[in-house]
């Protein structure tokens, strides 16, 4: 092909992929950036200023919650990684054949139904007149209605709920590729179920772990329906918060200021995790 | 731990157990729901009252109203296939752009533009809604207020859902054609060129035809991930809303079984897609 023809089906190609993420992307972040530092002085004056960030700072509801959320993400992240572990291990190395493909389609299949039908679900289960509750009073373990939704427990099994295909997936992949005479190994060694976890299967899942963790947290930080239908007066979400500025009180300023220190949090978390870890956006996503 | 290394039989037992344990709380809450939408009673809850297609069918006139009668409902439902259908369009279209880019051509900061190309898998759904809202709506309120010219397209409403749901679903379209693109012999295209064809024609008659069974599946994932969409879609949505957004609001109202009703028909829906998208790939 002529070097001027290779040009212009480079730039036919480019152009879209140009014009998709700077105007969607790019642009809309960069105004949303600039937005987070603008004052509103009256009804038509603009000028520039942090007020926004130093009511996040002296507000401690906003703080709180921000806080909160990150620390409520980590601790769902682990909790996820804790429960997804043996079944990825069980499906990757045990089950055989047919059982392995059913096992792992049964992980799928949860996820075919949207976050709001999957948290529906919960909500019919936990709530006071929910299924849980029934069972316990036909069962007599409790004497009245018994009110397992609206606190931090009930958000955090949802969100663990969530997670778990973006978990199990990533896993059961890097577990999949893994020499089982590696384990063994470990064991002829002289080492204990402990020592092989520690130093042979850990290391070797570890890039499965860091893909299923960075997504995970991310959708964890940045969920919305869970927390909000599931959690009480008190678990406040951050999301709800940028919800609320935006949708509810208008003010999108604080708004944008908000979606700037959510944003800022999220990519410094997943930053830090591949750094942590010696992995690069490009594996674990691409 | 693994099959040929000897286990005590509590361990076993014990594992089993979680196994089953696991496999339970998967299943559960879908269950339950899908179970209840066919319950005799006004709330989706115990005791169970027999078995009912009310909440399908029920026109009204008894104080129900199925699925299939409510008006709020079904307008929900064709707002979100009219999005679904333009997102599909629009983020397959340029994933296959996107694909051929990064996978066949070679140019300056590839690398570089590549990582950008990740970029929205990584900025939470909220965040991505909010900044197109505030660009665009932002854009549109100063337009009106300086000049008097109404850009209501740029306001809160279907284009700018479809924009925000594009932003994402691209992304994830471009990796699914990407992979298989990059599995494709491009001597099959020089073949065809030393036979005669043009660049075009060996591309239609070759390449994409290798292609069509990712981007069937492209399509079918950016279908259903647009269709049950709420983080980005709810920042962007203006007074026609889509389905996972009425039923949000329907649900904070309080829940009656036709929310059951809804939720086992996308379940049923969207359970289809995944199995016409699993059977093609098994066919490959």
């Amino acid at each position: 092909m002529k070097s001027s023809a290779s040009r212009l089906s480079l730039w036919l190609l480019l152009t879209p992929f140009l014009l998709w993420i700077v105007l969607l992307v790019l642009v809309p972040h960069i105004q949303m950036l600039r937005v987070s530092f603008q004052v509103r002085e009256s009804w038509d004056t603009l000028a520039w200023g942090l007020e926004q960030y130093q009511n996040f700072f002296t507000e401690s509801y906003y703080w709180r919650t921000f806080v909160r959320t990150g620390v409520m993400s980590l601790f769902t992240t682990f909790l996820t990684l804790l429960v997804a572990f043996p079944i990825a291990w069980y499906i990757a190395k045990m089950a055989r054949g047919r059982s392995k493909r059913l096992l792992f389609l049964a992980c799928l299949i949860p996820f075919w139904a949207s976050e709001l039908v999957r948290t529906y679900g919960w909500m019919i289960l936990l709530r006071e007149s929910g299924l849980f509750s029934s069972w316990l009073q036909a069962l007599g373990w409790a004497d009245g209605p018994v009110e397992m939704l609206y606190n931090d427990v009930a958000v955090i099994v949802g969100l663990v709920y969530n997670g778990l295909l973006f978990m199990v997936v990533p896993l059961v992949t890097t577990l999949d590729g893994m020499d089982e005479n590696l384990v063994e190994a470990g064991y002829d060694l002289g080492g204990g179920h402990a020592t092989v976890l520690r130093e042979v299967v850990v290391p070797w899942a570890m890039p499965g772990i860091v893909s299923g963790c960075t997504v995970v947290f991310m959708l964890t930080l940045g969920s919305y329906l869970t927390p909000v239908l599931m959690g009480g007066k008190d678990s406040a979400w951050f999301t709800e918060q940028i919800f609320t500025q935006f949708i509810t009180r208008f003010n999108w300023e604080q708004g944008a200021a908000l979606g700037v220190l959510l944003l800022v949090l999220s990519s410094v978390m997943v930053w830090l995790g591949l750094k942590l870890s010696g992995q690069s956006l490009r594996k674990v996503m691409g | 731990m693994i099959r040929s290394v000897p286990r005590s039989r509590v361990f076993n037992g014990l594992y089993l157990a979680y196994l089953v344990a696991f496999f339970v709380y998967l299943a559960l809450p879908l269950l339950v729901t899908a179970a209840f939408a066919f319950n005799d009673s006004s709330f989706p809850s115990l005791p169970w009252q027999g078995f009912t297609l009310d909440w399908y069918l029920a026109d009204g006139s008894e104080g129900r109203t199925g699925l299939f009668h409510d008006d709020g409902l079904l307008n929900a439902l064709w707002v979100s296939t009219k999005i679904a259908f333009w997102v599909t369009l629009g983020s397959v279209a340029l994933g296959c752009v996107n694909a051929v880019l990064f996978e066949r051509l070679q140019f300056r900061g590839k690398e570089f533009l590549y990582l950008l190309m990740l970029l929205p898998l990584v900025i939470p759904g909220v965040i991505l809604g909010v900044s197109i809202l505030v660009f665009y709506s932002g854009t549109a309120n100063e337009v009106s207020r300086l000049w008097g010219i109404e850009l209501d397209i740029f306001r809160p409403g279907m284009t700018l859902v479809v924009m925000g749901q594009v932003t994402f679903i691209t992304t994830l379209a471009t990796l699914v054609i990407g992979a298989r693109l990059r599995k494709f012999d491009p001597q099959l295209e020089e073949a065809a060129l030393n036979l005669g064809a043009t660049p075009l024609v060996a591309w239609f008659t070759v390449t994409l035809p290798w292609l069509l069974p990712s981007i069937f599946g492209a399509a079918a994932m950016a279908f259903l991930m647009s269709f049950e969409n709420f983080n980005t879609t709810v920042m962007l949505t203006g007074s026609d809303t889509p389905l996972t957004v009425a039923l949000f609001n329907r649900l904070r109202e309080g829940s009656t079984p036709v929310l059951n009703a809804v939720a086992l028909f996308l379940m049923a829906v969207s359970g289809l897609l995944a199995m016409l998208t699993l059977r093609q790939n098994r066919e490959d």
